[in-house]
């Protein structure tokens, strides 16, 4: 597997980064550097292995369905870059 | 007779599946301990897990991992005792962690199937394919402010199950169909309030159109479509939209689009770019859950009276014609409710009175079953004096609308206001001669051969006797004097 840098581009916009022409391909060249090292993995023949979910071999714990939690807007607003009254306010997002 | 848009070239025949959103009736959060009331002052229901602050762990609601499994149940279907949950990953200013946690490869619950009732009579089986469990987002604000948007993230991790149908239903009343079906089955569960208006059910309408016997072409996703009605004008939209782009040479490219309910039109929503690009991958925050099959059991054993299984009774037990049945299995009060008047009482006359005068009743008053003017137990008393020929069915009527309006008892209103039924053969007589004798030339009439005179002289009798005369002996006694 080998990326271009058209793909690198659009990985890079897909999570929002901003990359320049002239860094694509340099990225490209180190995204590739590690996926080449990930395929040494397929090496490995797993016939047979479920995949693994978890470095602990052990189920989810669940919680009871109680309210322990909320109630402290300050707190959840108090890193926001801005609000309007007990809103986060961003820039409009419309689709 | 199947569904068909019938284009310049032949007809087009319509594949639809639907995607439903249910939010999930539980008092905290999927994966916080935040409560998920309806309607509190923004952001006030928000822990640092839902706002995805740095380093916060969720840990998951058992309660909404047993909503799930009991509407996987309700619907037939598999349960998968392990299941996984992954990251959905997408940007959006209600979406504070930047991915959605949902179950993509393995959904706690796999196929089942709903049967869903048509207007002609028929029924269908409708497959579902999955149900899995995921968070809903925030709410965005967009006309507060002309260059902001407001975001509140009270509803920011409440728990959701989507519910995928198969491409299986074929025509917009099909759809509508499953959408109510689905509801009911959802409240009779007790899982979801299926509150359309409120946003806690919501769908994504999955359209494409072919010719007979073609396999899929492709479909179009028409998202967020919030009432059963616009379900079906989407439906019948996209599908008009496609056939045209078709037949004028064109190629329906998959995309998803946006009802416009003022308009009636659907257009393009998100860039195809980008579209479905969501680069899922296991949540490394959370382990498999693992589901003991001795719990599963016990919310099997739980589970109500579901709608088909109450439906299919109500015509063994209570002789009543499978729509009747439908119509008063569609919602569990309704359903209660009648049981509480059928029950030792005709049932076939029980569904009657609550299908004609009762329903009549409440929506004149605009009320609900949950507060009707006219409580089981009375509309039951009233039937009894219907059954033991107290009052007849002209009267009980009257009754009737007495006890919407007074609240009073059916027997309280019948001894106060004097309605008790006249069986007394003697008074009967009486009336019957006297309106005789007040209509010779209507007798004569009768006798010459005017045998629709009859109704004319019962009704004149009954009008004499302020409506309280016993109908059978009415007409017993006009029957004898006039052929006398």
């Amino acid at each position: 597997m080998s990326l271009d840098p058209a793909t690198v581009r659009r990985i890079a916009r897909l999570a929002r980064i901003h990359v320049e022409d002239a860094e694509a391909a340099q990225l490209a060249g180190e995204l590739n550097g590690i996926l080449a090292w990930i395929e040494q993995l397929n090496e490995v023949d797993v016939e047979g292995i479920d995949p693994l979910t978890g470095a602990a071999q052990m189920a989810m714990r669940l919680r009871p369905d109680v309210v322990t939690d909320g109630g402290i807007p300050e707190l959840v607003l108090g890193n926001a870059p801005d609000r309007a009254g007990a809103f986060y306010s961003v820039p409009k997002v419309v689709e | 007779m199947s569904y068909v848009i019938e284009g310049r070239d032949g007809p087009w025949e319509l594949v639809i599946g639907l995607e439903v959103h249910a939010q999930v009736i539980s008092k905290s959060k999927l994966f916080s301990g935040a409560a998920t009331e309806f309607g509190a002052e923004p952001n006030t229901q928000v822990s640092f897990v839902d706002a995805a602050f740095p380093g916060m762990l969720p840990v998951i609601n058992q309660e909404c991992v047993a909503q799930a499994v009991r509407t996987g149940l309700g619907l037939g279907a598999q349960i998968n005792l392990v299941s996984r949950f992954d990251r959905k990953n997408y940007f959006y200013a209600d979406l504070p962690a930047g991915y959605q946690i949902s179950q993509y490869a393995h959904p706690v619950v796999g196929a089942g199937s709903v049967e869903v009732e048509l207007a002609d009579g028929s029924t269908k089986r409708i497959g579902v394919t999955r149900l899995h469990l995921e968070q809903d987002a925030g709410k965005s604000l967009h006309d507060q402010h002309p260059t902001k948007s407001y975001i509140d993230l009270n509803r920011s991790g409440v728990a959701l199950m989507e519910i995928v149908s198969e491409p299986d239903l074929r025509s917009p009343e099909e759809a509508g169909a499953y959408l109510r079906k689905m509801r009911t089955i959802l409240r009779y569960l007790g899982t979801c309030d299926g509150n359309m208006e409120e946003g806690s059910m919501r769908a994504d309408v999955n359209v494409s159109v072919r010719r007979h016997g073609e396999p899929f072409r492709t479909r179009c996703e028409v998202k967020n479509v919030n009432s059963v009605r616009f379900v079906m004008q989407a439906i019948e939209a996209e599908a008009a939209r496609q056939v045209e782009v078709w037949e004028s040479g064109g190629t329906v490219e998959q995309e998803t689009r946006l009802f416009d309910p003022s308009r009636g039109e659907t257009r393009s929503l998100r860039s195809k770019e980008d579209a479905h690009d969501y680069r899922y991958f296991p949540d490394p925050d959370l382990l498999p859950l693992v589901l003991d099959e001795a719990w599963v059991a016990g919310l099997r054993a739980g589970l109500p009276e579901l709608p088909d299984a109450k439906r299919a009774r109500f015509v063994v037990e209570h002789g009543l014609s499978p729509y009747d049945a439908a119509v008063l299995v569609a919602d569990q009060e309704t359903a209660a409710f009648y049981e509480t008047v059928a029950a030792g009482r005709d049932a076939k006359l029980a569904a009657n009175w609550m299908m004609g005068d009762f329903f009549a009743a409440l929506n004149r008053t605009g009320r609900s079953i949950g507060d009707s003017p006219v409580s089981a137990a009375a509309l039951g008393q009233l039937l009894d004096l219907l059954a033991d020929r107290t009052i007849n069915g002209r009267i009980a009527k009257e009754v009737f609308e007495a006890m919407v309006d007074t609240g009073e008892a059916p027997g309280s209103i019948v001894e106060s206001k004097g309605l008790r039924q006249v069986t007394d053969t003697g008074a009967i007589d009486q009336a019957v001669d006297a309106v005789l004798t007040a209509n010779p030339d209507k007798l004569a009439e009768y006798r010459g051969g005017k045998d629709k005179l009859f109704g004319f002289f019962v009704g004149q009798v009954m009008k004499a006797m302020a409506g309280k005369g016993n109908p059978a002996l009415v007409n017993e006694a006009l029957k004898q004097r006039l052929s006398a």
